[in-house]
């Protein structure tokens, strides 16, 4: 049985509905001391965040996808989230509850570019997946060690130049003789990749905005109940 | 100490034309830029094909190919001259050896255009600035600095008329604020990163060019910092506005190269271009509309209206209807050129510029800042101050102010969120501290992680950036 009261966690909802507007105005102070007022009230941390903190970052990818945001204001929204994440996390850890998956992602061998990367880093990391970022110009064989290492459920590979494309397809062919390419689903994505050369390599999916492969990501990994 | 450019060579905006500067430069085989025409860069790429030894010959194969169809295109269209840029890919700088041979390659081809149908024409070589691959970068020594320089010297050596990079010092302070829309970090970036790395890069590239008769230092591009602005600002992820300021402010660290000895032409994707040639009077570059094969702008017109090179930016070696993308494109610059070229020959350079200027520039506060005008009073601002960060400062708030100005006037329509964006940056721009060693102690926390301060030389004493 939980620890924490949700019918306590109700009597606060209206100041709780303040954590919801906090993450979303991406105000990392209120979020923080919202989130630790709460847990001293007795709230469970995983009604925190599945009933405040991640409608109120969907929220935000619906304003992004509208235009009503721009990266700016998302990304701070994440580090609001961040921030009571950094409270809420040894809490979810110790009652057993798990990010909502697991992501690795670089930019291609050869490819120093990696804004996009970034990008779609920090919105998984903001809609609740643990990410690993394995930087730029990253060789098949540090992927391969990360699936390894990190179990994850998602590899994300990133290209910007049409010369670096092919090392989508050399990494997902070390991946498969290595014998851990069925463990993982890969999403691929950058401005000169298509979902038809998606396909052709062999990718799960393709990303063409950093909003749609986090779509996708959450597809390919329902998130735990 | 490098002589600062403190005055306008051109301060008429009526004078800042395509076609001509007040500093023209010869180079290559006959070529002469900025002396009234304007002439094609014809820049292109390899199609999706891993680079490497077994693929080399291939590699080979393209190159050979598409400068033969370019030049072929050329002389059919009677093209008065034709600047071809070979950009070389990431494993063509870190294998000098491989830039330099195609470097031959391309040259041997233009002699022989040269010789057999008189066609003048230059090669501009552009080695990849892979100092980034380190992160944080490494600018100043280890193994990508060796063999940039490497490659800058064997790409000389091998038949480069014209040396150009696009340096990407700062930028790793850039990226990050600029998707998180920091005045402050942008800043710090443009003001103070990027202008101490100019400096030492540029003397390096100017030495380098010295010791091979011929070779011409051409010029850099903020292409990391404001044209991924200019990307980002398309794709909706961050303000127009933000990508005009920056692009301003994108200018000082840009002129340095001038400062230290480049005479031009400016590289194509150097959309801050015109300011240098205000400033430095040098020839410049610009891609617009017929760079779409590369990417998308808001300025395909007005970009084209103080240019002496026109550019497609880049283009795969890929067939189309009427033959290869490359040969294409060439096609379209030169007929771009060709009207251009008339226009100034019959005494209607102006009227064509200004419409080129029209035709976009309230379409997008990116092209607002573009216009002659605009670029005179950012180029203005630039000269009234004395040090890279002030400068960098000083371009922002003239192109806020401009943006303001023509906001109030209902020329230029923008989005509720959009003048926002322009209050914040406004405000942002007027609450920075007085000093570059202040603001970089500000912003430590933040960035501090991102860069190394031996990178930029301020290792040695705190007060290395006063004088920045």
């Amino acid at each position: 049985m939980s620890i924490w009261n949700l019918e306590v966690c109700e009597l606060f909802m209206l100041d709780l509905q303040q954590l919801h507007d906090a993450v979303l105005t991406g105000d990392c102070k209120a979020a923080r001391s919202l989130v630790a007022d709460a847990l001293t009230q007795g709230c469970s941390p995983m009604e925190l965040l599945n009933r405040y903190m991640i409608p109120a970052m969907d929220e935000v990818g619906r304003l992004f996808e509208a235009g009503d945001y721009f990266v700016p204001e998302m990304l701070l929204s994440g580090k609001a989230m961040k921030a009571g994440m950094e409270i809420l996390k040894p809490m979810l850890v110790s009652s057993g509850a798990q990010p909502a998956g697991r992501v690795v992602i670089g930019t291609v061998q050869g490819d120093l570019h990696d804004i996009g990367k970034n990008l779609v880093a920090s919105m998984l990391e903001s809609s609740g997946f643990e990410v690993f970022d394995l930087g730029i110009d990253v060789p098949p064989p540090t992927f391969i060690s990360a699936i390894e290492e990190r179990k994850p459920q998602l590899v994300c590979l990133s290209a910007l130049l049409t010369v670096t494309m092919p090392a989508m397809k050399t990494t997902l062919d070390a991946m498969s003789a290595a014998g851990v390419r069925s463990a993982v689903r890969v999403l691929v994505g950058g401005a000169p990749v298509t979902n038809q050369y998606a396909k052709e390599i062999g990718a799960d999916g393709y990303g063409e905005t950093a909003a749609a492969a986090v779509t996708l990501a959450r597809k390919f990994v329902p998130r735990p109940q | 100490m490098m002589p600062i450019i403190s005055r306008l060579l051109i301060e008429d905006p009526d004078q800042l034309i395509f076609g001509v500067c007040p500093k023209p430069v010869e180079c290559g085989l006959g070529l002469v830029l900025g002396s009234g025409r304007v002439f094609s860069e014809v820049n292109f790429t390899l199609p999706p094909l891993t680079i490497g030894t077994d693929t080399w010959p291939e590699v080979l194969g393209h190159y050979d190919n598409m400068i033969d169809r370019v030049l072929k295109r050329a002389v059919s269209l009677s093209a008065p001259g034709i600047v071809i840029e070979f950009e070389l890919l990431p494993a063509m700088t870190e294998r000098p050896e491989w830039g330099a041979e195609i470097t031959a390659l391309l040259k041997g081809h233009l002699r022989r255009a040269h010789e057999k149908s008189g066609l003048s024409s230059a090669l501009r070589v552009t080695p990849t600035d892979i100092r980034e691959r380190d992160r944080p970068p490494l600018l100043r020594k280890g193994t990508a600095w060796e063999q940039l320089s490497a490659s800058l010297n064997q790409c000389a050596a091998a038949g480069a008329d014209i040396l150009s990079i696009e340096s990407v010092g700062g930028k790793e302070i850039h990226d990050a604020a600029l998707m998180q829309g920091d005045v402050r970090g942008i800043v710090a970036a443009l003001g103070i990163l990027a202008p101490t790395d100019m400096t030492w890069l540029w003397n390096q590239i100017v030495s380098i060019c010295e010791k091979h008769a011929g070779v011409v230092p051409g010029g850099d591009s903020a292409c990391g910092f404001a044209n991924t602005a200019m990307q980002l600002a398309g794709q909706h992820m961050l303000p127009d506005v933000l990508a005009a300021v920056d692009r301003a402010m994108s200018a000082p660290r840009s002129l340095i190269a001038y400062e230290c000895g480049a005479k031009g032409p400016s590289k194509d994707c150097a959309y801050e271009g015109p300011v240098m040639k205000a400033l430095a009077g040098v020839p410049i570059s610009m891609e617009g509309k017929s760079a779409a094969c590369a990417h998308f702008s808001p300025l395909g017109n007005i970009a084209a209206a103080m240019c002496d090179l026109w550019s497609n930016e880049s283009v795969q070696n890929v067939r189309l209807l009427a033959g290869s993308a490359p040969e294409v494109f060439t096609e379209l610059l030169e007929y771009d050129c060709r009207l251009m070229n008339t226009a100034s020959r019959t005494g209607q350079a102006k009227i064509l510029r200004d419409l080129l200027t029209r035709s976009d520039e309230y379409c997008n506060p990116q092209a607002t800042i573009l216009s002659a005008v605009s670029t005179i009073a950012i180029a203005k601002a630039i000269a009234e101050e004395k040090t890279p960060y002030q400068r960098t400062i000083a371009a922002g708030k003239a192109a806020v102010q401009l943006l303001k100005a023509a906001v109030a006037g209902g020329r230029l329509q923008i989005k509720t969120k959009e003048k926002m964006w322009l209050q914040k940056v406004e405000s942002g721009l007027s609450q920075l501290p007085e000093t570059p060693d202040r603001l970089l102690q500000d912003i430590e926390g933040d960035y501090g992680s991102l860069y190394l301060r031996e990178s930029y030389g301020l290792d040695l004493e705190q007060s290395a950036v006063t004088t920045l």
